[in-house]
């Protein structure tokens, strides 16, 4: 589904990712973990178009197309959707006006029928009860004085709403509890089927728990010096991650 | 939960309305109706303004009052404090009147000249539909002429008075002499004697004791013939116990010259009655150059002269190349009760100096100040605003919210807020922010499958929203479109 060649990009001018090499199949879920600074957020932002991220080298398949090519809009609408790590506030427009614009961008670009603001809500109720949140916030504006749990359930509920094909997860655990995060990964599991695969990136194993990757890369100052099955995860969580930086430097010289 | 539901079902039909009627970037609404218009020399002196007088069969008194306001005008100056900058514009240049040439009484649509009624549809006010459909009764001024007058013997029946102001002077000279320039007078500023001198046509309303009118009322302006200044006067009287809702929306078409607008309105709200006035005002800006485009001086003011009236102005401006606008509220009856609530929109060159002016006199009175403007382009964006407390408004209370939106690096914002206050029981409250359309919130919508021009337009909206909840419902949905044909291409 995703072929990622040699990927290099720069922010601002310093090259964060420095020659990335990965692929993905659909059904398949991959966890990217790695220390702060690592560029785990850049891989995140480049692939889904940010336009602050700078890409210097490499090609990215997206089911044989060429995504590096297509605006952010555009990527969205074939299919790729980016959980933010700092879900974005927007005063004054419900999530329910957001939502059912984005749904029918992507419908229109699928050439699918609109959906009827009548087959809109009750396919928002569904998938908010889904994940036990109020329905009252389908009414409020787009993560304005949400909390910190709140807003990355927004973000899952999103994703249940847009049906992407592929799913990055920016460090979705970050600020939640052991409730909340066992409710966004009860999420991604319940939307996990053989067409979709996601891309997982987080700073800790505790997520993994509860979203079972089959594939874990670590990534280290811009280069994935490590893939393994999710008992690499376990070992990063019992040992730290500096035997591997170890092993890498060892390498380099 | 369902009254939820049902909110977010219209609000959810609104926005589809506006994502596909999002098109076109220029002004859409530039054209000009070929008539024969009966145009009067340019130029202003008394034999002018005589003209203008006995061309609508006044009244003696009348004549006089616009006497003394142009003699009065001889002797002021422009005002100059506006952080506005403009050619100076030839007073003697202008042609003060300009009638269409008109049958002498008309009873029906049917007679009005086809012409006129082509024009009217164009700007998507077919007449005759609104008067089934949406029982929106019009009193379309065009230039400065009434022709159509609609709904009247609905309105007559409660007693209301809904005409042209020419009309209420002949029929109701007591009401207007009682109450014509006794919120605004003609000494009031310069525009506002001018107008006063030389006011062409307007609307009069009066609302009787204990009447709560059960329409919107409705004016639409539009500026025609070349060169030829447009000087409304509206005069709207909520007598005890009455209520009013009140919509003002103009277009204009494209014109290389500069075009004077400079319009009074004047509310008068008596004991428990309240006054809604709300306004979109589109007039052509001027072309991305900054060229042509209207300049719009104007003069609004509310008396909320009776105990526990009420006042609202809301208004979203988005054209004119010039916009020098305040409307204002004087509240002197105890615990009345004025509002203000503004979007003013600015793109390429276009200047906005816009606010309003709360003064408490009466006991308990209190106001809400929303005030939001947009700018992009290189277009610059005031908010000048007084909160003036008196030595009696023992308990008066202000809260004053004013946001600024700037889209690219090239405009201005500005806030002028002006704070006096006579009694220390009076509570103001003054909050301001600044800020940009942010790229994280275009990307953010972008990764969500929404273009960045529809990006802009669902955050400006945002933005906006506690000023468009003011405004009834189809104008809302109207202002809404209006933004977006703004704000066009001024990101990305």
């Amino acid at each position: 589904m995703l072929v990622i060649k040699n990927l290099k990009a720069n922010v601002e001018g310093k090259e964060i990712l420095k020659g990335i090499n990965l692929e993905i199949n659909a059904g398949e879920i991959h966890a990217i973990m790695g220390p702060n600074g690592s560029g785990k957020s850049t891989l995140a932002n480049v692939l889904t178009g940010n336009e602050n991220y700078e890409v210097t080298e490499g090609e990215v398949l997206f089911e044989g197309k060429n995504l590096l090519e297509m605006d952010p809009e555009t990527r969205a609408r074939e299919g790729m959707f980016l959980a933010f790590q700092y879900p974005i506030e927007i005063p004054g427009v419900s999530n329910a006006t957001f939502l059912k614009t984005a749904l029918n961008e992507i419908r229109k670009y699928k050439g699918q029928e609109e959906v009827t603001p009548k087959e809109f809500l009750s396919l928002i109720k569904e998938k908010a009860n889904l994940l036990g949140m109020d329905e009252a916030m389908i009414s409020r504006y787009v993560n304005v004085g949400f909390s910190g749990g709140e807003k990355k359930r927004n973000e899952i509920l999103q994703m249940l709403m847009l049906e992407p094909k592929f799913v990055l997860l920016d460090e979705t655990d970050s600020g939640l509890d052991i409730d909340a995060l066992k409710i966004v990964a009860n999420g991604v599991n319940i939307y996990k089927n053989p067409d979709t695969a996601f891309l997982v990136v987080t700073h800790y194993q505790r997520l993994l728990n509860y979203i079972v990757p089959d594939f874990v890369h670590v990534l280290y100052k811009g280069r994935i010096i490590k893939s393994g099955t999710k008992e690499l995860a376990l070992e990063l969580e019992e040992k730290g991650y500096d035997w591997l930086i170890k092993e890498e430097e060892m390498e380099n010289v | 939960m369902n009254e939820i539901n049902e909110k977010m079902k219209e609000e959810l039909s609104d926005d589809m309305k506006i994502l596909e009627d999002v098109t076109s970037s220029e002004y859409k609404w530039g054209f000009v109706t070929e008539i024969d218009s009966e145009t009067a020399p340019k130029g202003l002196n008394e034999d002018v303004i005589r003209l203008i007088s006995s061309k609508k069969n006044e009244p003696e008194w009348m004549t006089e009052w616009r006497l003394k306001a142009f003699r009065y005008w001889l002797k002021m100056e422009e005002p100059k404090w506006p952080n506005v900058t403009y050619p100076k514009i030839d007073f003697q240049d202008i042609s003060y009147y300009s009638a269409p040439k008109q049958k002498p009484k008309l009873n029906s649509l049917d007679e009005v000249d086809p012409e006129l009624l082509k024009t009217f549809e164009k700007l998507g006010i077919p007449l005759e539909e609104q008067k089934i459909l949406s029982g929106v009764a019009v009193d379309a001024v065009f230039d400065s002429v009434s022709v159509a007058t609609t709904f009247k013997e609905t309105l007559k029946e409660k007693g209301i008075i809904f005409c042209s102001i020419s009309e209420a002077i002949q029929e109701y000279p007591d009401l207007v002499k009682k109450y014509l320039g006794s919120v605004v007078p003609y000494t009031d500023n310069f525009y506002a004697a001018l107008n006063s001198a030389v006011f062409s046509d307007g609307s009069f309303v009066y609302i009787p004791k204990g009447v709560r009118c059960p329409m919107e009322l409705s004016t639409y302006f539009r500026i025609n013939s070349q060169e030829t200044g447009q000087f409304e006067r509206t005069l709207i009287v909520a007598d005890d116990n009455s209520y009013v809702s009140y919509l003002e929306g103009c277009t204009a078409p494209i014109r290389d010259n500069n075009q004077l607008h400079a319009a009074v309105v004047e509310l008068v709200a008596l004991e428990n009655a309240e006054i809604k006035y709300s306004t979109v005002q589109n007039w052509y800006p001027g072309d991305k150059e900054g060229k042509g485009g209207i300049y719009n001086f104007v003069t609004k003011r509310g008396a909320c002269k009776g105990k526990n009236s009420k006042i609202s102005w809301t208004q979203v401006e988005t054209g004119s190349a010039i916009t020098w606008k305040y409307p204002s509220c004087i509240l002197q009856g105890d615990n009345s009760v004025g509002e203000f609530y503004s979007v003013a929109v600015t793109n390429n060159f276009q200047q906005a100096d816009t606010g309003t002016k709360m003064i408490h006199i009466g006991k308990n009175t209190r106001s809400t100040i929303i005030s939001k403007g947009i700018s992009a382009g290189r277009s610059n964006n005031s908010y000048r605003g007084l909160v003036r407390i008196g030595k009696n408004a023992i308990g008066a209370r202000n809260f004053t919210q004013c946001d600024s939106m700037l889209m690219g690096d090239k405009c201005g914002a500005h806030t002028f807020p002006y704070i006096e206050v006579e009694n220390d029981t009076a509570k103001v409250e003054h909050e301001a922010t600044t800020s940009k359309v942010g790229e994280d919130q275009i990307f953010y919508l972008n990764q969500r499958g929404i273009s960045t021009e529809d990006a802009v337009n669902m955050i400006v909206n945002g933005f906006c929203k506690e000023v468009f909840n003011e405004l009834p419902m189809e104008f809302a949905v109207e202002a809404q479109k209006l933004l977006a044909i703004s704000l066009e291409g001024s990101v990305g």
